[in-house]
């Protein structure tokens, strides 16, 4: 169906794609796998019509075929599905497919056509999405369906999808391969991409395996396991599962009594109460956009006190109004959720992002309000050695990392605090295999040193392996606490869509 | 992105001095600028050409004059005192992401202010149009007088901008329509001041009565040899030195510093690290204030030495425009206002021994300039195809 041959992609001097071959066979579901950074987005992309290849073909049907744009990929029947949707919120979901393609005349779009069409193509794949519902008011799933029909509509036979189970929870991602399987039946043909090697295992028929930049491997799915397509993809033996000895609790650090936040709107925090305990992991689970967000920043002092209802409480001391910095200084250090948007300044050398949050004292501060640049290089350093950051030089900006170095910059910065408490959101979300083995091992030993640590993260099967207890959260509310040794995912995630109530409440 | 940060992998990594970075990082700073200026030049070429003139002859006419010893020179200096100014505190704003429009007013009210204190604290008595002479509070010798007139401009202009500073912070009003206003009510305040309250009893021009000899400061001809005293540029040109080199400790070195330029480079990632970003904003808008307010010292203690109404020859505006060359730093600002005074000294050469180029020229060519250097991120992409792609991850 599909052939990349020979395709070489630069962007200044880093080799997206070196001489890559990717073959796809039709009526096959084709998993792409590797680390971030290793090229897959950006092969597709090129398949897509995104990016232009500096050498090498484009085989389509047999063809050598020249995509330039996206409307010749979409000429081909090739669609695709990115990470983040494109849809506008406010018009339905049949406004949405027939954008750029509306059928009627030019002056008057037939959208009652077009519903029809919508309603037959969900109907042949079960997708049940309705054409006159509007967009905001469709779940992540939803929404994802609709893009597919997006691409269905243009009559795509091949649809290439990013990273397409990112947002899902456990039963969706079923759905969701339920769906890619009767495509297939449908004779479709689908590339998934993901770095999730438990999906590759469940949905493909064939993988290609890449690692910076380059083409490392094609197997058959039945063929291989997780240990084996892990090796490939980092190029050394990587350990899968967290091992950690059990938590030994000491008492509470934090105490979290009927919280309430209002400044999410309806994804604000309702009436809950936990406690972290010194030497724990306490886990939050729940799809993303049910609270977590707003829970962990009115913690971190975030959040402006009169959006806030009920008490937070660390080591006894009430720190309900507390401001960011007095969080700090009692010894709270957070990792945020998205470290582009609070965690870095992007344009500030590594140097100076290692002392934000802690920029207005020693050791940053030498004299008066001088800056210590010699002590802050220090210290800098200290981080990248300690926390293995690449390249290791103080002087490069933030931005000129990758995400899993930048992520390991944080984490160095906010533990080097020595803190008592660690809100730690996200903390290996767009981060590599590698980097994500180094911070969980970090994480534990940090819990062993006796630190309470508080834990968002929207990977299932981090917070799982991560957490001694695990909350699940829902609409605002924690709907249970459970063991996470002794609940499957299935009964987590039915408690993350509200189905089932914990043994909490 | 990936070619800029070529530079950086040839550093040896833990060294705490890499002189090779250090350069490359300096020539990545100053080829746009240096760029923009050698195509306005181009460009103003070919418009002098068109209207009939030797480029060749005008240009050397422009800059020859700019820098003959030491007429040339002590005008241009002369003429970079203001721009200095109120570039540094169009960049300082510019550091916490705020674009300071108002220069202009506060350097009004500023100028004023140093000249009242002058003459109320200079022992001036001052017969307005009532025709009653109204007596001073106080007649300071020199050493009070000057650091206070100096502390009044700072103080006056920083308040003049901390308030649009405030409205931001407080309720979130836009600083570029709230100092454009703030110029309005600055221009019709002093104006007000100077003709009714302030203005010598029978004088035609739209000027106050002159400050006391006490605050004048010395023009540098007075104790520079071979310079002559005729020229007027005097200690404020120093003081405009001295204020880029603490602009540049304050911004860099400096927690506050750091604060502002953490707000201006991402609020959201400021407030996570405590930072108290509507603090910020006032405090980069103050301090971008007081220095515009630092205007006043060189055009009222160093220059007319008093109140001369619509004085400013859109210094405010000149400033954006010299930070926007200068890219915000202060050694940047320096020179572009250095480049700028040149011009604005040439220009009246050109005028006067060209054929048919008028000063206009200068404009054009100022013009030109800010348009390269504003477009900077569309020539970027289109002279290194990287327009798209630089932004976007591999």
């Amino acid at each position: 169906m599909l052939e990349l041959r020979e395709i070489t992609k630069r962007f200044g001097d880093v080799l997206a794609n070196d001489h890559i071959n990717i073959r796809v066979e039709p009526g096959t579901i084709h998993a792409i796998v590797g680390e971030n950074g290793a090229g897959k987005s950006t092969a597709m992309r090129i398949a897509y019509g995104f990016y232009t290849a500096d050498s090498g073909e484009i085989i389509v049907d047999g063809e050598p075929r020249r995509i330039e744009t996206p409307h010749d990929a979409i000429a081909l029947g090739i669609g695709m599905v990115h990470q983040h949707f494109m849809l506008v919120d406010t018009m339905s979901v049949a406004e949405n497919i027939v954008l750029g393609a509306e059928p009627g005349s030019a002056a008057s779009i037939d959208l009652r056509k077009a519903a029809q069409e919508i309603r037959a193509l969900s109907d042949e794949f079960r997708l049940s999405v309705d054409p006159n519902a509007l967009v905001q008011d469709l779940s992540v799933g939803q929404q994802q369906r609709v893009e597919l029909l997006k691409a269905l509509y243009r009559h795509a036979r091949l649809l290439i999808l990013d990273e397409p189970t990112a947002v899902l929870t456990p039963q969706e991602v079923e759905e969701f391969f339920a769906i890619l399987r009767r495509m297939r039946e449908q004779g479709k043909t689908v590339i998934i991409i993901t770095h999730k090697l438990s999906e590759v295992l469940a949905i493909s028929d064939d993988v290609t395996v890449m690692r910076d930049g380059r083409v490392v491997g094609r197997l058959k799915t039945a063929e291989t396991d997780a240990a084996e397509l892990a090796r490939m993809m980092v190029g050394r033996d990587v350990l899968l599962r967290v091992e950690k000895p059990d938590a030994r609790p000491g008492g509470a650090v934090l105490s979290v009594k009927g919280l309430s936040v209002t400044a999410g709107g309806e994804r604000g925090v309702r009436d809950v109460s936990f406690d972290v305990r010194a030497g724990e992991i306490v886990g939050v689970a729940g799809v993303e956009g049910n609270g977590q967000t707003e829970l962990i920043e009115a913690l971190a002092g975030l959040v402006t006190p009169s959006q806030m209802g009920g008490a937070v409480e660390l080591g006894g001391r009430d720190i309900t109004r507390a401001s960011a910095r007095e969080r700090y200084e009692l010894g709270i250090a957070h990792v945020p959720e998205d470290r582009h948007r609070r965690g870095l300044l992007l344009d500030f050398d590594l140097a100076e992002n290692s002392i934000l949050g802690v920029h207005y004292r020693k050791p940053a501060v030498s004299f008066g309000p001088l800056l210590d640049l010699a002590g802050i290089r220090d210290r800098a350093l200290e981080i990248i050695r300690d926390f293995d950051v690449r390249p290791a030089n103080p002087d490069l900006p933030a931005r000129a990392l990758s995400g899993g170095n930048q992520q390991k910059l944080i984490i160095g910065r906010e533990f080097e605090l020595r803190p008592k408490l660690l809100l730690v959101s996200q903390p290996t979300r767009g981060v590599d295999i590698g980097a994500i083995e180094f911070i969980h091992r970090k994480l534990v030993r940090l819990r062993d040193e006796g630190c309470a640590i508080l834990l968002v993260s929207a990977e299932l099967e981090e917070v799982t392996s991560l957490a001694d207890r695990l909350l699940v959260i829902y609409h605002g509310r924690i709907v249970g606490e459970v063991d996470p040794k002794r609940t499957s995912q299935e009964e987590i995630g039915l408690m993350m869509t509200g189905g089932r109530k914990g043994n909490a409440e | 992105m990936n070619d800029e940060y070529k530079a950086d992998k040839l550093c040896i990594h833990h060294s705490s001095f890499c002189i090779h970075h250090l350069i490359m990082r300096l020539l990545r700073e100053l080829l746009f600028p240096v760029v923009a200026v050698v195509f306005a030049f181009i460009v103003g070429g070919i418009i002098v050409w068109l209207v009939g003139d030797n480029p060749i002859q005008v240009y050397k006419l422009l800059l020859g004059s700019a820098l003959t010893w030491p007429d040339g020179i002590g005008y241009t200096l002369f003429y970079a005192t203001p721009i200095i100014f109120t570039g540094l505190a169009v960049a300082v704003a510019f550091r916490c992401g705020l674009l300071n429009i108002g220069a202009e007013g506060q350097l009004y009210t500023a100028a004023f202010a140093t000249a009242w204190v002058s003459i109320k604290l200079g022992g001036v008595v001052v017969t307005g149009m009532s025709g009653v002479p109204v007596q001073p509070w106080a007649n300071l010798p020199g050493v009070v007088l000057v650091p206070l007139a100096v502390l009044t401009a700072i103080l006056v202009g920083a308040a003049w901008a901390g308030v649009p500073g405030w409205l931001k912070a407080r309720f979130g009003a836009h600083e570029v329509i709230t100092t454009i206003m703030m110029n309005f009510i600055a221009v019709g305040i002093v104006s007000y001041l100077t003709q009714y309250h302030y203005r010598t009893q029978g004088d035609p021009i739209m000027e106050s009565a002159p400050i006391s000899e006490s605050a004048h400061i010395a023009r540098l001809g007075s104790f520079i040899p071979g310079l002559p005293a005729r020229l007027p540029v005097n200690v404020a040109f120093i003081l405009a030195i001295v204020a880029c080199a603490l602009v540049y400790v304050f911004l860099w070195r400096t927690k506050w510093g750091y604060e502002i330029r953490a707000t201006g480079a991402n609020p959201q990632a400021a407030e996570y690290g405590g930072i108290n970003v509507r603090r910020q904003i006032v405090l980069a808008m103050a301090v971008s204030g007081g220095l515009a307010g630092m205007v006043g010292v060189n055009e009222v203690l160093g220059y007319h030495h008093r109140y001369y109404d619509s004085f400013s020859d859109n210094y405010g505006f000149a400033g954006i425009a010299v930070a926007l060359l200068g890219r915000n730093h202060p050694v940047g600002v320096f020179f572009a206002a250095l480049l700028f005074a040149m011009l604005q000294r040439g220009g009246i050469h050109v005028d006067a021994f060209s054929e048919h180029v008028s000063k206009d020229l200068v404009q054009v060519l100022q013009g030109i300039v800010i348009l390269f250097v504003a477009s900077e991120a569309f020539f970027r992409g289109s002279f290194g195809r990287f327009g798209l792609l630089r932004r976007s991850k591999v």
